[in-house]
C-alpha cells in the first residue's frame, strides 16, 4: 500500500522550504539558502521517484487496471450535504507521473539555479518562490478533489506572477508578472464557473464521484447534465468548456496565449520550470483529469480539438519569426501544448456519432500523456541551455549570437540533442511522443492529420533557425576573459536533461498510462512514420540551408513574404486587440463612467439632498425675521384662518 | 334718548380692538404698542361688563374678569416697560424694527 | 463566560485612560484594555467551542436578562450564537490593531483612544444584544465616535466627510428605528425580543413594510447601492485606525443586522424582496470594481473595493441559502480583518511617503520589505488567493448562489464571479505602481515598519490565515447559526 506520509512529504518539503526561506532566509541563510532548497527538492524527488515506483510496479495495478487511489482525504470545508473541498492525494497514472515530472525539472532547475542566480541580493527569496511553486504545482497534481485543484491552480499561478516579476524594479517585469496574472485570472474565472455548473449537476466536488456520476449511463446526474439546456448547449458542454477555457489559460492556448512570451521576463531557469514543463502543462493536465467527463460532450471535444491544433499551428508560425530566443521556445512551448491538447481532443469519444473511426479510443489520451511527458524533459534542456546562452552573452537576442559552439561545447551538444528530439528526429524521445499523435491525428482525421504534419515541420525549421543562429552563422567576438559555461552546477543539469531526452522515448508508455486504466497496445508502424521524420528532416534542412552560415537568403525570403511576415512577426497583433479592448473598451467605456456616475450621480444625489436642505432652508429663515409685528401678523392670520376653518368650512358630523 | 344696546357697546369693544390690533402692527414705538395692547384688553373688558350686564346681569362673573384683566394688563405693562427700558438701554431706542436679533 | 464583559471592559478602559496623565500612558492602557478585550474574544471563542462540543444545542449560549424598561417590555437581554461570535473576534482583532497603529498620534491622545475604545464598546454591545431596543442603543453609539474620529483626526476634507458619513448612517439608523418600532407595533406579543420575535409570526404586510426599512437602514452601514457614498469620502478622511474600525467594524454592523436582524425575524419579507437585494448587490459588486479600477488613491482604491466586497456579503444574504449566507458570514469576518490590514499598510505608506497616489510611488520593497509584503498578502487576500480569507469566503458564496437555481440567480452569480477579474486588475496596478517598478527618487531614505505596526500587521495577517488555511473552523462555528435563519425562512431552496 502507498506510504501516505512519504507522499504528502512530496509537496510538504518545498513548503517548509518556502516558508523557512521566505521567512528567515534573508537573516539566516543568506548564502547557503539555495543548497536548502535544493536539498529539499532532492528529497522530494527521491520519495517521488519511490512513489513511482511503487504505484506502477507493486499496489498500483489491481487485475490489470491501474487504479485511482485515494490514500488521504479529510474535509477541508463543507459547503452544504455532498459538497465539500477535501484535501487529499490521488494517486493514478497521470498523477504520478506528473509527480516525477515536476519534481525532477524543480531538481534540475533549482540545481542550475545555483550558479545561475548567484550572487543575486535576494537570492532566498528566489528559492523561497521556487519552493512555493513546487509546492502548489504538487498539490495541483495530486488533488484529488475539482476544487482543490482550483486552489492549487490560483497558488500556481500567484507563485508564477511573484516569478516573472521577480526582477521588480524592471517595469517590463512588472507589466509581464501582471499581464500573465490577469489573463489566466480571466481564464479561471471560466474554470470557476465551469467547477460551479459541473457540482451543481453532479452534487459532489470529488474528482472521482464527480467523474463516475457524470459518466455512467443512465446514471440520473448525467441525465440532468444533458437535459439542462442554455444558449442551445447542454450543462454538461458549458460545464466542461468552461473548465477548458481555464485549462487554455494556464496553458497558452489561442486567444489567451498573450501572456506566455511576455513571462519570459523572469529568470531564465524560472521560465524552464514554470512556463514550460510544469505550469502550462496544467491545463492539459487538468482535461486529462476530467477526460472521461469531457468525452461524454462531442461539443467539449470539438472545442479541445480545435483549440488544439489552431494554437499549435499559429505559434508555431509566429515562432519562425521572431529573434528573442526565450520568446521563440516561449511560442514553442505554446505550439507543443496546443499539440497535446489536440491530442486530447482527438482521442475518441464514446458518443453516437457514427461518422469517424473510434476504434482507438484513447490512443490520443497516451499520445498526449507522452509528449507532456518528454516535452517536459527536452523543453526544459532547450530553456536551461537558452539560459547557459544568455548567460554567457548577457543578450537574449539573436542578432548578438553566432558561432558560440566554440565557447560553449557542452551547451551546444545538449542544446542540439533537445532539437533534434523537439523535431521529431528517431531515436530521440519527441519522435515516439509525436508519432503516436500524429498516428492519433491519422485515425481521427485526416485534414487534422495534415495540418499537424505542417506544424511538425515547422517546428523543425523554427528550432534548427535558432540553433544555427544562436551556435553557427557568424561568429561573435567575445571580448576578454569570459567566465564560460557556468561550471558544475550548471552543466549536470543539462547533461542528465540531455540522457532523458534521448533515452525518454524508448519507455512503454502506453503500458503505464491510457484513459481507462488498462494497458494500451501500442502500434508502431514503421511505414507511418516515414511522413513526419521527412518532414521533420524538411525542415531542418531548410534551416540549415539558410541559417548555417551568414547570407542573405533569410533577408529576401522575408521581403518576399511581405505583409504575412510582418504580421506574424507582430504576433498577427492580438496583443495590440487586447490592449485595445482593455484600455479603450473597458477602461473608457465601463470603468471611467462607473467612476463618472459614481462621482456624480450618485455622490451627486447625496450632496443634492443636503443642499436642497440648505436652499430650502435659506427659503424659508425669512419667516423667522426677529420682528415682532410680523409674528404678530402671523398670528392673526393664524388666528383668523382658523376661525374661518372652524365656523365656516369644518362641519363636523 | 335711546338707551345704549349690548350690539352697542361691541361694536365700540370690536372698534377698540382692531384699533389696538392695527396700533400693534403699525406703530414702531413700543410704548405706543403697549398703549395698543392695552386697547385690546380694554376691549376685552369692555366685552365681559356688557355681556355681564345684559346677559347674566344676576352674576358678578364678567366684573370679575375684568378687574382681573385689569390687574393682569398693569403687570404686564411693569413687565412691558421694564423690557423696553432693558432695550432702550442696549440699543438707544425703543424701535421695534431695530430689536430684530433674534432672527434666524 | 459573563458577556457584560465585554461590555464591562472597555468601560473601565475609558476611564482609566481618562485618569492617566500623559499621552504614553494613555497609549499603554488602550494596549492594555484592547488586549484585554483579544483574549476575551478567545475566550469567548473556546468557550463557545467547549460549550458546543459538549452538546448544548441551545440557539443562544451565555444567555442574560435583565429588566430594564418593564413598562414596555425592554430588557437587557443579552446573548451570542456562531455568527456574534465570530463577528466580536473579528471586532478584538481590528482594535488591537488599529490601537497599535495609533501609536504616533500626538493630538488629544487621551481623546482619540477614549472614542476608538468607545466604539468597540459599541460594537461589542451590538453584537450581544438581543434585545433590538438594546441592539439600537449600542448601534447608536457605534456612530457617534466615527464622526468625531474623522472630524478631529482626519485628513482632506475632513469636515465635509464627516458630516455626510454621520448623515448618512443617522439616517440608517432612523430608518432602522422606524423599523424596530414598526416591528414593535406589528407584532402580537409587542416586543423588542430577538429570541421572542424569531418565535413569533409577524403579519405579512408589517413585513413587507418593515423589512426594507431595516434591511435599508442596516443597509446604509455594509455600503449598499446606491447609499455607498459616504463609503469613498469616510475612508479617506479618516484617521487610519478611524478607517480600519470603520470598514473593519462599522460597515459588520450593518450585514450583521440585515441577517441576524432583518432576514431571521422577517423570513417573509426578505422572500419578498431577495431578488432587489440580489440586483442592487451584484450592482455594487461589479460598479464597485469597475469604480476601484479608476482610482488613484490608495485609500480610495480600498474605500471602492470595500463597496464591491460588501456587496457580497448582501448577495449572499439575498441568495437565501444556507451556504451564501454562511459565506456572507465569512466573508464579513474576512473582509474586516483584510480591509483593517490594508488601511493600516496605507496608513503605514503614508506616514513615510506622505502621498497615498499611488502614481507618486514605486519601487517601494526595495526599501520597506515588511510593509510591501504586507501589501503583497493582503492584495492577495482582497483578490481571492487561496490560503487567505478572502477565497474561502467568496467560494462559500459562489457556491451557495449557485444552489439557488433560478437563471436570474445564476445571472447574479456570473456578474459576482467576474468582479474576481476586475479585482486582480486594479489590485495589481495598486501593487505593480508603489511596490513594483523602479524606486522612484526621494524614497531612498524611508525606514521600515516599527515594532507596534509589524505587531498590528501580524495579529491581522494571523486572523487572515487562520482562516485562509483552516476554514473548517469559522464554518462549523457560523453555519449552525445560518442553519436556523434557514428554517425560519422554511428552507424554499435547498
Amino acid at each position: 500500500m502507498p506510504n501516505t506520509i512519504l507522499i504528502a512529504l512530496i509537496p510538504l518539503l518545498p513548503l517548509a522550504a518556502f516558508l523557512l526561506l521566505g521567512l528567515y532566509g534573508k537573516k539566516y541563510f543568506k548564502n547557503f539558502s539555495g543548497i536548502i532548497g535544493t536539498t529539499v527538492l532532492l528529497l522530494s524527488a527521491a520519495f517521488a521517484l519511490y512513489t513511482a515506483y511503487g504505484y506502477f510496479f507493486e499496489y498500483g495495478k489491481i487485475d490489470g487496471i491501474y487504479q485511482k487511489l485515494v490514500p488521504l482525504q479529510f474535509t477541508w470545508l463543507q459547503f452544504s450535504p455532498g459538497l465539500s473541498i477535501d484535501m487529499g492525494i490521488i494517486l493514478d497514472p497521470i498523477s504520478v507521473m506528473m509527480l516525477v515530472v515536476v519534481t525532477f525539472i524543480s531538481l534540475m532547475v533549482h540545481f542550475y539555479s545555483l550558479a545561475y542566480m548567484k550572487g543575486d541580493e535576494r537570492f532566498p527569496v528566489y528559492y523561497a518562490f521556487l519552493g512555493l511553486f513546487t509546492f502548489s504545482m504538487l498539490g495541483l497534481v495530486m488533488a484529488s478533489n475539482i476544487f482543490q485543484l482550483y486552489i492549487f491552480w490560483e497558488l500556481v499561478g500567484v507563485s508564477s506572477f511573484l516569478l516573472i516579476g521577480y526582477h521588480y524594479d524592471r517595469p517590463s517585469a512588472v507589466a509581464a508578472c501582471k499581464k500573465a496574472f490577469i489573463v489566466t485570472r480571466f481564464a479561471d474565472l471560466g474554470f470557476l464557473i465551469g467547477i460551479l455548473v459541473l457540482s451543481f449537476h453532479a452534487n459532489t466536488l470529488d474528482f472521482n464521484t464527480l467523474i463516475q456520476r457524470l459518466t455512467v449511463d443512465g446514471s440520473h446526474e448525467l441525465h440532468t447534465a444533458y437535459t439542462s439546456m442554455f444558449l442551445g448547449a447542454s450543462a454538461l458542454t458549458w460545464g466542461t468548456v468552461l473548465v477548458f477555457i481555464g485549462g487554455a489559460g494556464k496553458s497558452a492556448l489561442f486567444p489567451l496565449h498573450i501572456w506566455l512570451p511576455d513571462a519570459m521576463e523572469g529568470p531564465t531557469p524560472v521560465s524552464a520550470l514554470i512556463h514550460a514543463a510544469t505550469m502550462v502543462v496544467a491545463g492539459v493536465y487538468l482535461v486529462a483529469r476530467m477526460f472521461p467527463v469531457f468525452s461524454m460532450s462531442n461539443g467539449a471535444m470539438h472545442v479541445v480539438t480545435f483549440a488544439g491544433i489552431f494554437s499549435a499551428l499559429f505559434a508555431a508560425v509566429i515562432a519562425c519569426t521572431q529573434t528573442d530566443i526565450k520568446r521563440v521556445l516561449a511560442y514553442s512551448t505554446m505550439s507543443q501544448i496546443g499539440l497535446m491538447m489536440f491530442a486530447l481532443g482527438v482521442s475518441g469519444s464514446n458518443l453516437e456519432s457514427g461518422s469517424l473511426n473510434y476504434s482507438h479510443l484513447g490512443a490520443g489520451y497516451t499520445a498526449s500523456m507522452f509528449h507532456l511527458f518528454t516535452h517536459a524533459i527536452f523543453k526544459a534542456l532547450l530553456f536551461l541551455g537558452a539560459g547557459s546562452v544568455i548567460h554567457f552573452i548577457h543578450s537574449n537576442e539573436m542578432k548578438d549570437m553566432g558561432g558560440l559552439r566554440k565557447y560553449l561545447p557542452i551547451t551546444h551538444i545538449t542544446f542540439l540533442i533537445a532539437c533534434l528530439a523537439i523535431s521529431g528526429v528517431p531515436p530521440f524521445a519527441g519522435f515516439f511522443s509525436k508519432e503516436e499523435i500524429m498516428l492519433a491525428a491519422w485515425q481521427h482525421n485526416t485534414v487534422l492529420y495534415y495540418i499537424t504534419l505542417f506544424t511538425s515541420g515547422l517546428t523543425a525549421f523554427y528550432m534548427f533557425r535558432l540553433y544555427f543562429n544562436i551556435f553557427w552563422s557568424k561568429g561573435v567576438i567575445v571580448h576578454g576573459e569570459h567566465h564560460g559555461e557556468g561550471g558544475f552546477a550548471m552543466m549536470l543539469p543539462l547533461v542528465l536533461l540531455a540522457i532523458g531526452a534521448v533515452a525518454a522515448g524508448f519507455i512503454p508508455f502506453g503500458n503505464f498510462i491510457s484513459a481507462d486504466g488498462k494497458p494500451l497496445e501500442s502500434e508502431f508502424h514503421w511505414q507511418f512514420s516515414i511522413a513526419p521524420v521527412a518532414v521533420g528532416l524538411a525542415g531542418i534542412f531548410t534551416a540549415m540551408w539558410l541559417y548555417k552560415n551568414k547570407s542573405n537568403k533569410p533577408a529576401a525570403i522575408v521581403t518576399s513574404l511581405g505583409g504575412f511576415y510582418k504580421a506574424a512577426y507582430n504576433k498577427f497583433y492580438i496583443d495590440e486587440l487586447y490592449l485595445f479592448i482593455t484600455k479603450k473598451i473597458i477602461f473608457n467605456l465601463i470603468g471611467r463612467p462607473a467612476a463618472w456616475f459614481d462621482k456624480n450621480i450618485v455622490n451627486g444625489l447625496v450632496n443634492m439632498t443636503g443642499n436642497t436642505t440648505l436652499i430650502i432652508s435659506e427659503k424659508i429663515k425669512g419667516f423667522q425675521s426677529g420682528k415682532v409685528q410680523q409674528y404678530a401678523i402671523y398670528f392673526l392670520a393664524g388666528l383668523i384662518g382658523l376661525a374661518v376653518l372652524f365656523i365656516y368650512l369644518w362641519k363636523p358630523g | 334718548m335711546m338707551e345704549p344696546g349690548l350690539y352697542h357697546l361691541l361694536f365700540v369693544s370690536t372698534a377698540l380692538f382692531f384699533i389696538g390690533v392695527y396700533g400693534f402692527f403699525t406703530r414702531r414705538n413700543l410704548v405706543t404698542m403697549l398703549m395698543s395692547i392695552e386697547l385690546i384688553l380694554n376691549s376685552v373688558n369692555i366685552n365681559f361688563i356688557a355681556f355681564n350686564k345684559y346677559l347674566w346681569p344676576h352674576k358678578m362673573d364678567g366684573l370679575f374678569f375684568s378687574i382681573f384683566v385689569i390687574a393682569i394688563a398693569a403687570a404686564e405693562a411693569a413687565v412691558a416697560i421694564a423690557i423696553i427700558i432693558n432695550l432702550y438701554r442696549s440699543h438707544q431706542s425703543i424701535d421695534v424694527e431695530r430689536a430684530e436679533e433674534m432672527k434666524f | 463566560m459573563n458577556l457584560l464583559l465585554l461590555i464591562l471592559l472597555p468601560l473601565l478602559t475609558i476611564v482609566t485612560i481618562l485618569l492617566m496623565r500623559n499621552a504614553a500612558q494613555v497609549k499603554w492602557a488602550a494596549l492594555l484594555g484592547s488586549t484585554g478585550q483579544f483574549i476575551l474574544a478567545l475566550v469567548l471563542l473556546f468557550g463557545f467551542r467547549q460549550e458546543r462540543s459538549a452538546g448544548n444545542e441551545a440557539q443562544i449560549l451565555f444567555e442574560l436578562q435583565y429588566n430594564w424598561f418593564p413598562a414596555w417590555h425592554i430588557s437587557f437581554h443579552i446573548g451570542v450564537n456562531g455568527i456574534s461570535v465570530a463577528m466580536i473576534l473579528l471586532t478584538a482583532f481590528v482594535v488591537i490593531a488599529g490601537v497599535l497603529v495609533s501609536w504616533n498620534i500626538t493630538k488629544m491622545t487621551k481623546e482619540f483612544y477614549c472614542l476608538l475604545i468607545m466604539l468597540s464598546l459599541g460594537a461589542y454591545g451590538f453584537f450581544i444584544s438581543l434585545d433590538l431596543f438594546i441592539l439600537f442603543f449600542f448601534l447608536e453609539i457605534a456612530v457617534i465616535p466615527k464622526y468625531l474620529l474623522i472630524g478631529i483626526w482626519g485628513s482632506g476634507k475632513k469636515e465635509y466627510a464627516a458630516n455626510k458619513l454621520a448623515l448618512m448612517l443617522m439616517g440608517g439608523s432612523a430608518l432602522v428605528l422606524v423599523g424596530l418600532l414598526g416591528v414593535y407595533f406589528g407584532s402580537s406579543e409587542k416586543t423588542f425580543d430577538l429570541v421572542t420575535l424569531s418565535q413569533t409570526h409577524i403579519p405579512i404586510e408589517i413585513q413587507k413594510i418593515c423589512f426594507p426599512l431595516l434591511f435599508v437602514g442596516f443597509g446604509v452601514f455594509t455600503a449598499l447601492f446606491p447609499f455607498h457614498t459616504w463609503v469613498p469620502d469616510g475612508h479617506s478622511s479618516a484617521p487610519t485606525a478611524g478607517s480600519m474600525f470603520l470598514a473593519g467594524i462599522s460597515m459588520k454592523l450593518g450585514g450583521y443586522g440585515c441577517l441576524r436582524v432583518a432576514t431571521y425575524i422577517m423570513p417573509d419579507g426578505a422572500k419578498e424582496y431577495a431578488s432587489i437585494i440580489i440586483v442592487l448587490s451584484s450592482i455594487a459588486i461589479l460598479y464597485g470594481a469597475f469604480a476601484t479600477m479608476m482610482q488613484k488613491d490608495l485609500k480610495y482604491i480600498n474605500a471602492y473595493s470595500s463597496v464591491s466586497h460588501c456587496g457580497f456579503v448582501l448577495l449572499g444574504i439575498g441568495m437565501l441559502t444556507k451556504t451564501a449566507m454562511t459565506g456572507a458570514v465569512m466573508q464579513m469576518v474576512s473582509h474586516g480583518l483584510m480591509t483593517a490590514l490594508f488601511f493600516a499598510v496605507i496608513g503605514m505608506i503614508y506616514e513615510r511617503t506622505h502621498t497615498r497616489q499611488v502614481n507618486e510611488m514605486g519601487g517601494l520593497l526595495k526599501v520597506m520589505p515588511f510593509i510591501t509584503t504586507v501589501l503583497f498578502i493582503v492584495g492577495l487576500c482582497s483578490l481571492g488567493l487561496p490560503g487567505l480569507s478572502g477565497f474561502v469566503a467568496e467560494m462559500t458564496i459562489f457556491m451557495g448562489s449557485w444552489q439557488n437555481p433560478g437563471t436570474f440567480h445564476r445571472i447574479a452569480t456570473i456578474a459576482a464571479c467576474m468582479s474576481i477579474v476586475v479585482t486582480a486588475v486594479y489590485i495589481l496596478r495598486a501593487i505593480g505602481q508603489t511596490a513594483m517598478g523602479p524606486l522612484k527618487e526621494g524614497y531612498e531614505n524611508l525606514t521600515d515598519a516599527t515594532w507596534n505596526e509589524k505587531l498590528a500587521a501580524i495579529v491581522l495577517i494571523a486572523g487572515i490565515i487562520a482562516i485562509g488555511l483552516a476554514p473548517f473552523w469559522l464554518n462549523d462555528l457560523v453555519s449552525p447559526a445560518t442553519e436556523i435563519i434557514m428554517q425560519k425562512l422554511g428552507a424554499v431552496h435547498p
